[in-house]
């Protein structure tokens, strides 16, 4: 029955996107739509939980006599939905409360109202799918509304390019997703997923469908090389909607690919999470790599889902590595690394871009060079936003350290794996791994200290303004729980339990019995780890160390020169900026990833030009994957151009030559 | 009964494909008309004797419909368009009688070809049939490929259609709503056909559709 009350939920929004059409001019609009969102999505939340925890992922389903004839629409809620809606509308409740006070600086929000809701409810379709048509129905339909979302600002034209790739890109994505349940369904066309379940695809088959979702999911959740899109159609929409991107609609491209290749091909071959390992490492670093290289806080922050995305690939590619191996424990400590990682990525990366979207309105500045000093202006959200650094940067102990925690703890495993493949691979994806991590901290060290400390740069952040309260509950909410994941992680790891049996046929061990709340992946001997007693440890030396300086140190108040280096300057533009804090990672690794070249303009003796230095980064998966696609296309169109400018006769030959072509092939056709 | 039944059909179908080279071969509109009138007539009585053979009463309303629209009303308009076209002695020529009879002997064994493997375990009567009607379909498309004058164009769609419609009485349990609509869609074709070679003549004096191509500038 649940199933049912969710889709009454998805319902309530479909209705709230035309009822928004109505409402987009009005000063009232944005109030009414966002809080209704607000109210289904925490509704629809609850169900997921409810199906979660009470019924323990019980199986629910519906058909509808929708969509095709013979096939109708079905619906179902199992574990694997119930988690992932658990995080879609988690994200949503969240973005809808941020939207509450950011959207109504948003100048034209009939552009965006209409939209929102309707994205939402494609993503809560797109999990609740259990057929092939209403799966692709949904996951075009959700394309689309983020499509609408991305250009809502259309006067940018930078903004109309990213829409541009972003279509491009989805569509893609979507037709191999198409060929894929091609595939599976068989000639005798059965798209319920209950009939794919049942047929086995065999080697070769699988491994193209496994290939095919790589792609097509993979293009959607922003693994490289098919990550293109993503920093630009990512930032450019509406902060709350950006944030919904990256922290939710990458994670439903996740869940495609999970249900797919977990669920519906059937038992893995080893070699599959070879690929799946490779392409997560890679992703991982080129994300974070990527990300370093940039200025731009919301575009940061795109570049490190692509980051997250890796790592969260990289748990599922161990969890089908030891699936492969009938190590079924080991797998199910390594999806639940990845599912928690998904959780956790979605609460942090959206907290991160709520709190970029305060900064772009209270300053109108998105390059983190123009901004700075914001720790002064806007406090809480500087809190708040440090906290999503600290999460993102897996420090302990907040959450993001308990999923990349027990995705190493997977990989420490893989010495028991008996294929030497896999021996070698794992080590060396486990030092990506830990690479990006590091990285990731330095990123984020840059992004907090460029934006939120030192001296305002310009005068737009020196006038910036604490946002409103709407934005700033929706941040300490998710920032809360980035806290409560991290300190007690046993209860979310048992709340994945579900999933994973459905999954991989077992749980990890069960965790809320463990003495002092610790969490113990494997055994007691091997590894534990006690995010409450690190948090106490924390919070004790902190305050002791600080009463301590207070108390002995002077009291005595003094303001002196900050990022002076030696030399008081009064002119902010002199502080350490963020390409500069960038540019020993961009000499190590910028060279021969982005062929980095620094130009160093030195005017004469004498002249009163300015010295430069300019930096140029090229793309080099833009330049060897997309450039030459495109120009191919430009060629074959130029080519193909003249056949606007045929006459009629020359137009009907061409129909007729092309019918008897085929029939011509029919008749030779052994 | 059964033979002289197959037979019957066989030869009106094989007369309705000897009429469409007959309409390739003949140059002269007047006469492309008349050809054309004789086209829908044997196509009717095809599909009368289908009805008969199948014992499908509706296809007789398909064998008037035919008869009544496409062997005498369309004709007759066509005649009235040409005589105030004043292109009724028109001769018109493209691609040459010979080579054109040529392609269309080529087609005609292509379609023989496909069809006859196609359906191979297929109702002998239905198969036959088949395999002319797609020979019909493929002069008729010939034909508008070969010619210049609007008006001829319009006749070779009008045949193509009628090779359709000798396909779907062919089969057995074609629905009659199928066989009515596409009779439909064939007199809306030539409404629209014959609106648009008046709106052609009054532009352009003349329905040689090369005029359209120099009128939009193209080369040929």
């Amino acid at each position: 029955m649940m199933v049912v009350y969710a889709l009454y939920g998805v319902a309530a929004l479909l209705v709230l996107a035309p009822l928004a059409i109505a409402l987009g001019r009005s000063p009232r609009g944005s109030a009414v739509i966002y809080g209704a969102s607000l109210i289904v999505t925490l509704t629809l939340g609850m169900i997921a939980l409810l199906n979660l925890f009470e019924y323990s992922g019980r199986v629910s389903v519906v058909s509808l006599p929708l969509g095709l004839p013979w096939l109708g629409a079905h619906f179902r809620i199992d574990a694997l939905a119930a988690f992932f809606l658990v995080v879609v509308n988690l994200g949503g409740a969240a973005a809808s409360l941020f939207a509450l006070g950011y959207g109504q600086h948003e100048d034209s929000p009939q552009r965006v109202l209409p939209f929102y809701p309707a994205y939402l409810a494609a993503m809560n379709l797109v999990v609740m799918a259990d057929d092939a048509f209403s799966f692709l129905v949904s996951w075009e339909f959700m394309s689309l509304t983020s499509w609408a979302l991305v250009i809502a600002h259309h006067r940018i034209k930078e903004n109309l390019q990213a829409g541009y790739v972003y279509l491009l890109m989805a569509s893609f994505g979507t037709l191999a997703l198409l060929l894929a349940f091609g595939l599976l369904a068989g000639s005798d066309g059965n798209y319920a997923f209950d009939a794919i379940r049942a047929t086995h695809a065999n080697g070769g088959l699988a491994a193209l469908v496994l290939i095919l979702v790589l792609i097509g999911a993979g293009s959607k959740a922003g693994v490289v090389p098919l990550h293109a899109w993503l920093p630009l159609a990512h930032p450019a929409a509406p902060s709350h909607v950006s944030a919904l991107m990256s922290g939710v609609m990458t994670k439903v491209a996740v869940y495609g690919f999970v249900r797919i290749v977990f669920d519906l091909l059937g038992p893995p071959d080893w070699w599959w999470s070879m690929v799946v390992l490779g392409v997560g490492g890679i992703t991982a670093v080129m994300g974070v790599l990527y990300a370093l290289m940039q200025h731009d806080l919301k575009r940061l922050l795109a570049y490190h889902t692509v980051e997250n995305i890796g790592i969260i690939y990289i748990g599922l590619g161990l969890a089908l590595a030891f699936k492969a191996h009938n190590m079924p424990l080991a797998a199910a400590l390594a999806l639940t690394a990845g599912l928690l990682h998904v959780f956790n990525h979605s609460v942090f990366k959206s907290l991160l871009f709520f709190g970029a979207g305060s900064v772009l309105n209270a300053t109108g500045e998105r390059d983190m060079e123009h901004l700075g000093g914001l720790i002064h202006r806007m406090p809480q959200t500087a809190f708040v936003f440090l906290v999503g650094c600290v999460a993102i940067s897996a420090l302990p102990p907040l959450n993001g350290f308990v999923s990349e925690w027990l995705t190493f703890q997977a990989i420490l495993l893989s010495p028991q794996l008996p294929s030497w493949g896999l021996k070698f691979l794992v080590p060396a994806v486990g030092a990506l791994l830990a690479l990006s991590a590091a990285l990731a901290a330095a990123c984020f060290v840059k992004a907090f200290g460029v934006t939120f400390l030192g001296r305002a740069s310009t005068p737009a952040a020196q006038a910036a303004k604490e946002t409103d309260t709407n934005s700033l509950a929706a941040m300490f909410f998710l920032a809360a729980l980035c806290l409560v994941a991290g300190i007690l992680p046993g209860f979310f790891i048992d709340a994945l339990a579900p999933v994973t049996r459905s999954l991989v046929g077992i749980s990890m061990p069960h965790q809320a019995g463990v003495e002092w709340l610790s969490i113990v992946p494997i055994a007691e001997s091997r590894s534990s780890y006690n995010g409450l007693l690190v948090f106490i440890f924390i919070v004790f030396s902190g305050t002791l160390a600080a009463s301590a300086i207070h108390r002995l140190a002077s009291d005595k108040l003094r303001r002196g020169p900050a990022w002076d280096c030696g030399y008081p300057d009064p002119n902010p533009a002199t502080q350490y900026t963020a390409s500069s804090f960038a540019q020993p990672i961009r000499r190590v690794y910028g060279t021969s990833v982005f062929r980095a070249r620094e130009i160093g303009e030195m005017p004469a003796p004498g002249s009163i030009l300015p010295a430069r230095l300019t930096v140029k980064l090229r793309d080099l998966i833009w330049d060897a994957a997309y450039a030459p696609v495109a120009d191919g296309i430009g060629y074959a169109s130029e080519k193909l151009n003249s056949l606007q400018f045929l006459t009629i006769r020359q137009y009907l030959s061409l129909v007729f030559a092309a019918l008897v072509l085929l029939l011509l092939v029919l008749a030779i056709w052994p | 009964m059964r033979g002289l039944s197959f037979d019957i059909a066989h030869m009106l179908a094989g007369s309705l494909v000897l009429v469409s080279f007959m309409q390739l071969y003949q140059d002269r509109l007047y006469a492309l008309l008349n050809i054309y009138a004789l086209h829908a007539l044997i196509l009717a009585m095809s599909v009368a004797w289908q009805a008969f053979v199948q014992d499908a009463p509706h296809l007789y309303l398909t064998a008037v419909i035919a008869l009544v629209f496409k062997a005498i009303v369309i004709p007759t308009a066509l005649h009235k368009i040409i005589v105030r076209l004043g292109i009724h002695r028109e001769i018109e020529t493209v691609v040459g009688v010979g080579p054109a009879m040529l392609l269309g002997m080529g087609l005609v064994a292509l379609a023989m070809v496909v069809m006859l493997r196609v359906t191979a375990e297929a109702d002998p009567l239905a198969r036959e049939d088949l395999a002319f009607a797609l020979s019909v379909v493929l002069l008729g498309l010939l034909m508008m490929v070969t010619r210049r004058n609007a008006v001829s164009q319009v006749i070779g769609f009008m045949s193509l259609e009628n090779g359709l419609v000798l396909a779907a009485t062919g089969a057995k349990g074609m629905p009659l709503v199928v066989e009515i609509s596409v009779a439909f869609s064939v007199l809306i074709a030539f409404i629209v056909i014959g609106i648009f070679l008046f709106r052609i003549r009054e532009r352009f004096d003349t329905v040689d559709v090369q005029a359209l191509d120099r009128f939009r500038g193209e080369r040929r």
